[in-house]
């Protein structure tokens, strides 16, 4: 099957937004649109490519479950509350859930 | 005293410090001096710590006349990328996201710099989230390059080399994830390593693409260079990436100069995208080098072609899933409007708190990691990574080096690539294949074309940074750059 010369649509690109968790107004989906599918064009180069029988490379060390003692040393929670844009007292303050 | 100091090179400065011959008090005030003139036209630094870098200066200085032992790096000015958390002090990333984030620890590079007596003189700006080639993708300004401050540094360490390069700081700490080390090392004609994957401690590091990552040292020489990763690398217990193997030493290895060198030179980093300029630089080194009974051969890495695409779907895909953890609740940017529900809250912080560049790249990521597109990209990216590190791996059965340009072309003017994220991408495309097979690489300065930097890039199999280092060292005995044609690099 041959893929379509601009795989992403507007509709693609707001869905995208909203997964992603970033808000883009009708002129930022659209100039997204061009540009994702210009460079998505360009990846398709490595379609070329026979990886049949070729494991992936996640990391150049082949590291599994590194594990070390679970000692906490966490720095003060006064310093990482010092960040916090919204508090009330020792709370951080979230936006409503529904 | 006067600027001269700052001329002396850095790996000498540190003798003459320990010894008294010069003061750590008169090298960081000069160096302050320096920023506070022509930081303004550069812009290399995002924050500058002045009262404190003169402080631990004096304290040293006493330190010394008492006799006492000092550290490694005792005395020197160094600027750390503003994407490296040093404690107390703000961690910008250059964006909007993070401009008010005050680090609350240090990173493992940072303390190790200070358990050795370095200065921490500045923080240093950068693309956003280490997400460029040219440091101008930073909320904090373009970075602009000492040699004609109408280019561009390279990036996204630009900040980091301009430091070096204008002499506003003695060493620097850049990362690099597809060439952010060496491509603005390259532009502003200083030393830049990108270690070993595993080399240097990723702990403290904000994360872009975290599989192809590496803090590496800038600095204007090789020995100066080596100075710094010989106190930073070694395997740390914080970063479960880092290889447990015994640190490596590069103090000594100037001692013996090399006299057997197998240099590879592969095909696929001499492209069409090469401008003759930059050609004609390397081969001009490489002769050089031939003439003093170094033998090289051409050879070819042919999977190398692929390098770039199988980069960006994997440092984009990354990138998606590490920056969702920006949501502007426990930290960063927040809109001020309290009375919208919990996805709209977000969308609205990460819009407005990510730059365009950065906001792509979230885009693309999470494009490339959805259900129906990962086989076709993601993991056919990392196959190809597979086959790219298997032609490293046999290019170094034969050679102890490879040796290639770092940049494809000259530095060019700042605005001039901005709509065509493409063509920025492009300027990768003979740094990343190291990211992605986990090898360290080194950029040396090797000409300049119309007063214009151009960096000769070497690549080593892993954990041979000490081959990096002593060819570095030759290459950098025979080149002479005249320092005295741009416009911020004579002190």
């Amino acid at each position: 099957m041959k893929a379509p010369k601009h795989p992403i649509s507007e509709k693609e690109v707001s869905h995208l937004a909203e997964l992603a968790r970033l808000e883009l107004s009708g002129k930022d989906v659209t100039e997204m649109r061009l540009h994702l599918n210009k460079i998505l064009d360009y990846f398709k180069m490595i379609d070329e490519v026979d990886t049949e029988g070729i494991s992936p490379t996640y990391h150049v060390f082949d590291l599994v479950n590194v594990l070390r003692d679970d000692t906490p040393h966490s720095p003060e929670s006064k310093d990482l509350l010092e960040n916090v844009p919204k508090k009330k007292g020792r709370y951080i303050k979230a936006p409503r859930m529904i | 005293m006067t600027a001269r100091i700052l001329d002396i090179p850095v790996w000498e400065v540190v003798k003459k410090i320990a010894n008294q011959e010069i003061s750590s008090e008169d090298y960081i005030s000069e160096t302050l001096e320096r920023i506070q003139k022509i930081d303004p036209k550069i812009n290399a630094y995002i924050t500058v710590i002045k009262e404190a870098s003169l402080d631990k200066a004096l304290e040293l200085d006493k330190q010394i006349r008492q006799g006492k032992t000092v550290g490694r790096l005792a005395g020197l000015p160094i600027a750390i990328k503003d994407s490296i958390c040093v404690k107390n002090i703000k961690n910008t990333c250059g964006s909007r996201m993070l401009e008010n984030f005050v680090a609350p620890y240090n990173a493992t590079v940072a303390d190790k710099i200070i358990r050795e007596d370095g200065i921490i003189i500045g923080k240093t700006n950068l693309d956003e989230f280490a997400m460029g080639t040219s440091t101008e993708h930073s909320f904090f300004g373009a970075t602009r390059n000492p040699w004609d401050s109408s280019k561009v540094p390279g990036g996204s360490s630009g900040g980091s080399a301009a430091s070096i390069a204008s002499f506003e700081a003695a060493l620097a700490l850049g990362s690099d994830t597809g060439g952010s080390i060496r491509s603005p090392a390259s532009f502003c004609s200083v030393v830049g390593l990108k270690p070993t994957y595993g080399a240097v401690s990723r702990y403290g590091l904000v994360s872009y693409s975290n599989s192809l990552e590496q803090i590496g040292p800038i600095a204007r020489d090789v020995r100066s260079t080596a100075i710094l990763m010989d106190c930073i690398n070694g395997y740390d217990i914080r970063d479960s990436t880092s290889k447990n193997t015994v640190p490596q030493r590069f103090a000594d290895i100037f001692k013996n100069t090399v006299k057997n060198l197998k240099i590879g030179v592969p095909n696929e980093f001499f492209g069409e995208g090469v401008q003759k300029e930059v050609h004609k630089s390397i081969w001009n080194v490489i002769h050089k080098i031939e003439k003093l009974g170094f033998h090289y051969e051409k050879t070819t890495l042919p999977m190398v072609k692929y390098a770039l695409p199988a980069y960006y779907i994997i440092a984009m895909s990354e990138a998606s899933s590490n920056l969702a953890r920006y949501d502007g609740l426990r930290y960063g940017f927040n809109v001020p409007k309290n009375n919208l529900n919990w996805n709209t809250t977000f969308s609205k912080n990460r819009r407005n708190g990510f730059g365009d560049e950065v906001r792509q790249r979230i885009m693309l990521g999470t494009y490339t990691l959805s259900a129906g597109y990962f086989d076709q990209y993601y993991l056919k990216a990392q196959k190809i990574r597979t086959l790219i590190k298997q032609d490293f791996d046999r290019a170094f059965k034969k050679f102890d080096i490879l040796v290639v340009p770092s940049m494809p072309i000259l530095p060019f003017t700042l605005g001039e690539k901005l709509n065509d994220p493409l063509s920025l991408y492009m300027c990768d495309i003979n740094t990343v294949p190291a990211n992605l097979a986990g090898i360290p690489s080194i950029s040396i300065p090797c000409g300049l074309s119309s007063g214009l930097p151009i960096g000769v890039q070497i690549m080593a199999p892993p954990f041979r940074e000490d081959l990096l280092f002593k060819a570095g060292y030759l290459f950098e005995e025979n080149v002479t750059i005249d320092k005295s044609v741009g416009e911020f690099t004579n002190v």
